[in-house]
């Protein structure tokens, strides 16, 4: 049935669509909306697992590693400082091998204070072992959330499901929304291979010596690995029970364009408008959206890129003493392979900046004539 | 054998626990009040260690590990998430020490008391942060030496209230507790387990390398504790005050304090203060009881 | 150079399901508790007050599980009869 819904209510359909039994979470502008209507519905009985309305983020995330080792499925939302609020318990979570999915609302972190998108919220958390989908569209977020926990529980891993603050969480798009036999057939419940049982008594979390933890370590990067390869086939298998298809990356008007732009986010919608009127003008342009943050989905990046000569890359985000992210993770990517295109690293649209159609037709224009930086970011702005 | 207490054990020995040490006193009596069915959540303390590396368990029911600000809320998720799978019956217990509780804890604590949460949170007190090795914590009485209070006159500040700061909360039931009263703290573990909303026990738990005294004297010192009238057992029962014990002749305080080494450099001023502390004390809690 | 290779039947979490008893804290001692069996009145205030869990009943009387047991004392502070003494442990 098609809604029109605001990015946030999207996410909460698809928590509750996914039967999430446990949601913990407090509220943080622009992420709120998650919660109230978790808690609308909730009164209203039309969502029936447990809601605790935690007193802090850090317990939010607390008491789901709590509700996942009892062996329910968990969601949470927040934004900025409450992501940061729970660093601890993200890097806990991942190693406890609980497959909780979270949606994060980009806000640009202080200080100073900041309410806008930027993605250096999420991107901050890019060691903790989750899984990170960058969303485009409010029916991309209700979509994912969907498929985060169907390839969370495959490779036990939590997963973040991202969408950009104001931009995303609070424009309201049709969004077609799947009938909960649907979700059910695409997402059967969750049956952990352990949990917290006194008819099976056993301490989890308990000290490890350097072998032990070594090789635990390892095994998480291993299935942390197969997650791009389940990512897409998630994707494909949403594609064929709903007829929309996703994957880890998707490309727009790339078959023969030299010059691409590469983004993230909803920018990654807005790139599609600039490369529609540069192919208008005569230009052959095309965009790469990167759609899996994490694991970095090198694999395809690598088979997409390969015969690229120019790709300008488009970060909403920063790390401080080094350049754009996904500029630096997209260089190690390709750095193994023998030929590889030229990538020029352009910063713009922190703490929410607009990242307009002009804008990356600009960066589009001076990457495909050479004239890009090569190697220090461009950090660029509209200036209307 | 005809005993006082529950004959069955949950906690195993082989524990790496010092010798004498009162957390595992505490731990091994609240087990007998509670039974099998429950899950342990255990925060950043001496029972993290105690609890056994993997793939060891000291302890014969399920065991998670938490955060150490989190235990509070750790323990409402393995509550919801136990719920949510159908299973009202199994008792979630956060086993936390001073410091998990008193300082590092006390927000999401608070937190779960705010929301009446249906698990039972315990307090093991040995005063001091003793797993990294005998700092401050709120818990730590004034005048006691510790590792970051090394100087003349030991701590400046009073031990936080921590049961009255939980009574503000109105749990559905609260107590105090100590390893040398036995069947009094099985007691209230047992009454602890068939109460539903958030419950709270404190249990005073002498730690010999943390209070430098022979690990022989761990009894004694509990003991001490309650007949001095340095720590008061009673119990709360939804907003219903009861002493459970009314020391009327009271040991003066000295006996508790002297033969610990933390309180070697008490001054006969300071011990006195102490003394006056009490008595003062006492006098409310006498009024309470006679009131209630 | 040593490759790390895992086992890809090992488990992706580790859980502790060993009971600790398997640790021999009996080593610990220096000093052990003896019992004078004939001035026990089988209180069980020695069962009832040791931190190791190591003291069994049999026939009324104490039976020290010397594989755990740390010399801590505590069952030699608390009998009555004062029946149980501690003794210096020969060194092993």
């Amino acid at each position: 049935m098609k809604k029109v819904l605001m990015g946030n209510h999207a996410a909460t359909l698809g928590a509750t669509l996914a039967r999430a039994q446990v949601v913990a979470a407090y509220p943080i502008t622009p992420a709120t909306q998650v919660v109230e209507l978790i808690a609308e519905m909730s009164a209203k009985g039309e969502y029936t697992g447990q809601f605790l309305r935690v007193e802090s983020e850090h317990s939010a995330m607390a008491a789901l590693l709590g509700a996942a080792t009892a062996g329910a499925r968990c969601f949470t939302a927040t934004s900025s400082q409450g992501l940061a609020y729970m660093h601890e318990m993200l890097h806990w979570v991942s190693g406890a091998r609980l497959p909780i999915v979270m949606v994060d609302v980009n806000r640009a972190l202080a200080s100073p204070w900041n309410l806008w998108t930027d993605q250096t919220d999420s991107l901050s958390q890019r060691d903790t072992g989750w899984l990170q989908f960058y969303c485009a569209t409010n029916q991309e977020v209700l979509d994912t959330v969907l498929q985060a926990y169907k390839v969370a529980e495959r490779v036990s891993l939590p997963a973040m499901v991202i969408l950009d603050g104001f931009t995303l969480s609070h424009v309201y798009e049709p969004v077609e929304v799947p009938t909960q036999a649907q979700a059910d057939e695409y997402l059967p419940p969750w049956t952990p291979e352990r949990r917290l049982d006194p008819a099976h008594p056993a301490g989890f979390g308990a000290l490890e010596g350097p072998k032990e933890y070594l090789r635990l370590r390892h095994r998480l990067a291993q299935d942390m690995e197969r997650a791009e390869d389940e990512v897409d086939r998630a994707g494909s298998q949403f594609g064929r029970l709903f007829g929309r298809d996703y994957s880890c990356v998707e490309t727009y008007r790339c078959t023969d364009a030299d010059t691409l732009l590469l983004t993230s986010g909803a920018v990654g919608s807005t790139a599609k408008q600039a490369v529609d009127e540069l192919r208008d003008e005569g230009f052959k342009a095309g965009v790469v959206r990167v759609r899996l943050f994490r694991p970095f989905p090198a694999k395809s990046l690598r088979r997409i890129l390969r015969r690229s000569q120019r790709v300008a890359v488009v970060d909403r985000n920063f790390s401080q003493g080094q350049q754009g992210i996904f500029c630096e993770e997209l260089k190690a990517a390709l750095y193994g392979l023998e030929e590889r295109p030229e990538i020029y690293g352009y910063v713009a649209g922190l703490g929410g900046g607009d990242i307009t159609v002009e804008l990356l037709k600009e960066i589009w224009r001076e990457a495909a004539d050479g004239q890009g930086e090569k190697l220090e970011p461009a950090w660029m702005e509209d200036p209307r | 054998m005809k005993t006082s207490i529950p004959e069955t054990e949950l906690m195993t020995s082989g524990h790496q626990a010092c010798q004498g040490c009162g957390a595992t006193l505490a731990m091994r009596y609240a087990l007998k009040g509670l039974g099998e069915k429950t899950v342990m959540v255990l925060p950043a303390c001496c029972w993290t260690v105690l609890a056994g590396p993997t793939p060891r368990s000291a302890l014969s029911v399920p065991v998670l590990h938490a955060p150490f600000a989190g235990a509070a809320a750790t323990a409402s998720g393995v509550k919801a998430g136990l719920l949510a799978r159908g299973d009202a019956d199994t008792q979630v217990v956060a086993w936390a020490g001073d410091g998990g509780t008193y300082d590092i804890g006390i927000q999401a604590l608070s937190g779960a008391a705010d929301r009446d949460e249906d698990i039972l949170y315990v307090c093991y007190d040995n005063e001091a942060y003793m797993n990294t090795g005998i700092q401050r914590s709120g818990g730590t009485p004034a005048g006691a030496w510790t590792m970051t209070t090394p100087g003349k006159g030991g701590s400046p500040r009073p031990k936080k209230d921590i049961d009255a700061i939980m009574e503000a909360h109105h749990p559905a039931y609260q107590a105090t507790a100590t390893p040398a009263y036995a069947e009094d703290l099985v007691r209230k573990f047992a009454k602890a387990r068939a109460i539903k909303g958030f419950r709270f026990i404190h249990i005073l738990a002498p730690c010999p390398p943390g209070w430098k005294y022979d690990s022989e004297r761990t009894v004694a010192l509990s003991r001490l504790s309650v007949q001095t009238g340095l720590f008061a057992l009673y119990e709360i029962e939804a907003g219903r005050f009861r002493l459970n014990m009314n020391v009327a002749a009271r040991k003066p305080v000295g006996e508790f304090l002297r033969g610990q080494g933390r309180f070697k450099g008490l001054t006969p001023e300071a011990e006195a203060a102490i003394q006056a502390q009490t008595d003062a004390r006492w006098a409310a809690l006498d009024a309470r009881s006679r009131a209630a | 150079m040593p490759r790390l290779k895992i086992d890809p039947a090992a488990p992706a979490v580790r859980v502790s399901t060993i009971p600790m008893s398997v640790n021999k804290t009996g080593s610990w001692r220096s000093q052990a508790p003896q019992l004078h069996s004939d001035k026990c009145t089988g209180c069980n205030l020695c069962w009832k007050f040791c931190p190791e869990a190591c003291v069994a009943m049999v026939d009324g009387k104490p039976v020290i599980d010397m594989d755990h047991c740390k010399g801590c004392g505590i069952c030699a502070a608390e009998c009555p009869p004062k029946c149980m003494t501690m003794v210096e442990e020969a060194a092993s």
